[in-house]
């Protein structure tokens, strides 16, 4: 149904750049934006460890639901904060194309819950939820709907928080896999 | 990665310069709009197309989706109670 060519090249990232281009036209002309710069200083670090502490809080109780997987499987899975092409590579190479599989999956879902939900977080938890829920996409995927419904001063705090979760879901994944 | 903040740094860069215009700023609110929607829609398609979660979809998915709404649950939680003791934010 598709024209070939779509089938071919993933178009998608093409229009994250467009759609982060006009993001950032969006944040930068926001005056509130360069106000809360300067309020930044210790949620660049509370955010992202809340989200990494609550990240594995979540997985811990949720995996005693699941007998079938250890809790390192679910751990290393949630280790990848919404991270799915970059943890299930890695997840794959480690613990075999199962677990992989699974980490693109639950990875994914955590991308796209955030994306479709993100006006009922900030509604019924606040405008901190979405970063939370999007953890490591806050910086690119998940940061427009961030600064759509939460705001554009929340763009900044969204994008620290998504880099740091970024650069350290590798090390987490194979820190918990290896241990 | 330094494509995306290219992307991303110029247009911090426009619209630091371009704050006063107005008319500049809503056609840009109305493109972000559709460009999200644009997004999602290709986003989706990206994952349609791929063989390997379609396939995988029936038997894993339960657990992933388990998982992510565990992770989903709990990184909310905390960074909700945290923003409330440390961060004295009015959030709601």
């Amino acid at each position: 149904m598709l024209p070939e060519i779509m089938l071919q090249i993933d178009f998608s990232l093409y229009a994250l750049y467009m759609l982060l281009f006009l993001v950032g036209i969006g944040i930068g002309s926001e005056e509130q934006a360069w106000v809360a710069i300067k309020k930044l200083n210790i949620e660049i670090i509370v955010v992202p460890l809340s989200v990494i502490i609550g990240t594995f809080i979540g997985v811990i109780i949720f995996s005693l639901f699941l007998p079938g997987w250890t809790l390192k499987e679910s751990l290393a899975v949630g280790a990848g904060f919404g991270y799915y092409s970059l943890s299930s590579i890695l997840i794959t190479q480690i613990s075999g194309q199962t677990l992989g599989v699974v980490a693109l999956l639950a990875n994914l879902m955590r991308e796209i819950f955030t994306l479709l939900f993100a006006v009922l977080l900030v509604k019924y938890f606040g405008k901190l939820s979405p970063v939370a829920s999007g953890g490591a996409t806050a910086m690119d995927t998940t940061l427009p709907v961030i600064t759509k419904f939460a705001g554009r001063e929340y763009g900044l705090i969204a994008v620290f928080s998504g880099i740091i979760l970024t650069i350290l879901a590798p090390f987490l994944i194979i820190l918990i896999l290896k241990s | 990665m330094p494509l995306v903040l290219l992307f991303f740094g110029s247009g911090i860069l426009l619209g630091f310069l371009s704050h006063k215009n107005k008319k500049i700023i809503s056609l840009v609110d109305i493109l972000t709009n559709w460009s999200i929607y644009l997004f999602l829609f290709l986003l989706g398609n990206s994952v349609g197309i791929n063989e390997e979660i379609i396939k995988n979809f029936p038997k894993l998915g339960r657990y992933a989706f388990i998982l992510s709404i565990g992770a989903v649950t709990g990184s909310i939680a905390v960074t909700y109670f945290v923003s409330l003791t440390f961060l004295k934010k009015d959030e709601k």
